[in-house]
């Protein structure tokens, strides 16, 4: 199985760009997504028929949820059959980043959210594999050019794509980095690419790989199906 | 440029005074900017590991990460140079040949034309993405003669092609002036020799040229009317944006002088698709490329007759703009 991270802020256009990858990608596409407390989207990935595995971190950091839960997310995926899994963090505070070593990592972020945000936003962009800017197609070409300047500030590495959530143009050069996306059986002693912040489990000491035997202190455990 | 011996030598002070840009980075770094008379390893050494940890830096590497950072931003630009650009045609929507093939230079304008619907701006978005006969219109894009690799197409993402489009607005909260220089300095205007005052004059000066209505600039690139957004856009295309294509997908009637707007990029060596169905936009254009159930059904160069005619359309283009001023002012129309 394929997998791809994606992380972005509130609103960014996240579930749209995830929506317009997957009727472009080959084979079977599920959807895992981390939220905090409330998620809108189960209704928009039910529609377009994706099958998708919302999970809350409620009172736990959204990070360290994330890492705790990861690895039941792609034995999920693989039960399910998947072709490619894509994880759809959202509610992540700008210190965190859902992102793996070795793992396809996409942020998305919104032109119009101000020229200042790429520089705020912070790892989860820093650390990306391409950093996807959503609503480029309403905002002039200078400004486009200047935003994704500052994505460049942000993450001089990272591949930028301008993708219109609406009519899908430019989820289609996303779609090929996709297919590229190595494939997993398990992400068990894989790392984190950045730190997760301070709190009270294994975690919170430094520890960055993945796994049951890695897992101390505090945590919460989804109940995949 | 050695940045690796720069950064060594020169004191935070002196980098930021010579590369400006080096300031965002210490600042996105978090690198406190309070003795800037020190080297960056100077300052370095002043931090703890508990610095470092907090942020997620390395304190090796915050040295090398500057070299890149100042190697990225300040590279230059003008990498997209192209010479040609050759559009190979694939399959209409009836899945029929469409038989077509045509190279456009630098300097070349040219029209899409045909009914709402009918694919004007799939031709657009092929061009957009260096399509290699993996959209559904299975067209070729080639530049300089030949295909484009994804890698290329990745590392080009965007810096090809600059686009103007009816749904295009400013969104920020910036006069006129701030917003020209903003957008000169993202392009290294006023970083090491490149001057910043230059382009940004050239750039307003074309703009009210182009504009039915002069601005200032002090004016909010917000309040700017469509007219004038659409000039100023059109101005910082032609000036600022290093991209060598420029498609303009259906701007009409804007108070923007649209012959002029049009020579002015091609002028700058530009080669700019319009799709339109404004005859005088169209006709202007040295071609024009029909399309029809998703394909491309002709490319007819301008006739001569055709440029005859422009003379008649721009005086009745005259008139209308004539009768629209005097309905805005409170004058009568006189019969015509
Ligand atoms: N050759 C083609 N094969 C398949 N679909 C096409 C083709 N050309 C255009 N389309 C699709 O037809 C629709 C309308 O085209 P569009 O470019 O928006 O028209 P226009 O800009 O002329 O109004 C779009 O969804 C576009 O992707
Ligand atoms: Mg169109």
């Amino acid at each position: 199985m394929r997998m791809i991270t994606v992380a972005g802020p509130p609103s960014s256009g996240k579930t749209s760009v995830i929506l317009k990858l997957a009727q472009l990608l080959d084979g079977q596409v599920g959807v895992v997504k981390f939220d905090c407390l409330t998620s809108f989207d189960r209704e928009r990935y039910d529609e377009a028929g994706i099958p998708v595995f919302v999970g809350y971190s409620g009172k736990f950091c959204p990070d360290h949820f994330f890492v705790n839960n990861i690895e039941g997310a792609v034995q999920w995926g693989i039960r399910r059959g998947f072709d490619t899994l894509i994880t759809e963090s959202a509610g992540l505070c700008n210190r965190c980043s859902p992102h793996i070593k070795g793992i396809l990592s996409v942020c998305v972020v919104d032109a119009l959210s101000g020229i200042h945000t790429p520089r705020k936003i912070g790892p989860m962009l820093k650390m990306a594999d391409v950093a996807v800017i959503t609503k480029g197609d309403i905002v002039s070409q200078a400004e486009r050019e200047v935003f994704a300047w500052g994505v460049r500030q942000a993450n001089s590495k990272a591949q930028i794509l301008f993708v219109n959530g609406i009519t899908g143009q430019g989820a289609f050069m996303l779609a090929k980095k996709a297919a590229q996306a190595r494939e997993i059986t398990t992400l068990t002693d894989n790392t984190l690419r950045f730190t997760t912040p301070a709190a009270a489990c294994a975690y919170c000491t430094g520890e960055t790989r993945i796994g049951e035997a890695y897992q101390m202190g505090m945590m919460r455990k989804l109940e995949y199906d | 440029m050695d940045f690796d011996r720069l950064i060594e030598k020169r004191s935070i002070a002196q980098l930021m005074e010579e590369f400006p840009i080096s300031g965002d980075f210490f600042r996105n770094a978090n690198i406190p900017l309070t003795d800037t008379h020190k080297t960056l390893q100077e300052v370095l050494s002043t931090l703890d590991d508990e610095w470092f940890y907090e942020f997620g830096q390395n304190r090796f590497e915050v040295h090398n990460q500057l070299v890149d950072f100042l190697q990225d931003m300040t590279a230059s630009e003008n990498a997209q140079a192209i010479k040609s650009l050759t559009v190979i045609g694939g399959k209409n929507k009836r899945g029929e040949d469409e038989n077509a093939r045509f190279t456009l230079m630098p300097g070349d304008v040219v029209s899409v034309v045909g009914p709402t619907g009918s694919g004007k701006s799939r031709l657009l978005a092929d061009i957009e993405c260096l399509a290699q006969g993996d959209t559904p219109t299975r067209r070729h894009i080639l530049v300089d003669g030949q295909p484009v690799t994804d890698d290329v197409r990745f590392a080009l993402g965007g810096k090809l092609v600059a686009q103007l489009s009816q749904n295009m607005n400013f969104v920020m909260d910036l006069t006129v002036q701030e917003f020209l220089e903003m957008h000169a300095g993202s392009l290294g205007a006023g970083q090491g020799p490149l001057p910043m005052a230059g382009v940004v004059n050239a750039c307003f000066e074309k703009a009210n040229s182009l504009a039915g209505e002069k601005f200032t600039p002090g004016t909010k690139v917000t309040m700017l009317s469509g007219g004038q957004s659409r000039a100023l856009m059109i101005a910082d295309c032609a000036y600022m944006s290093q991209s060598p294509i420029v498609l303009i997908d259906e701007i009409e009637n804007a108070g923007v002088d649209r012959r002029k707007a049009i020579d002015l990029l091609a002028r700058r060596e530009k080669i700019v698709l319009i799709s339109t169905h404004d005859p005088l936009l169209a006709l202007g254009a040295t071609h024009r490329i029909v399309i029809k159930h998703g394909g491309i059904y002709r490319v007819l160069t301008t006739s001569p007759e055709e440029k005859s005619s422009m003379k008649e359309l721009e005086r009745v283009d005259a008139m209308l703009a004539d009768a629209r001023r005097k309905l805005r002012s409170g004058e009568r129309i006189a019969s015509l």
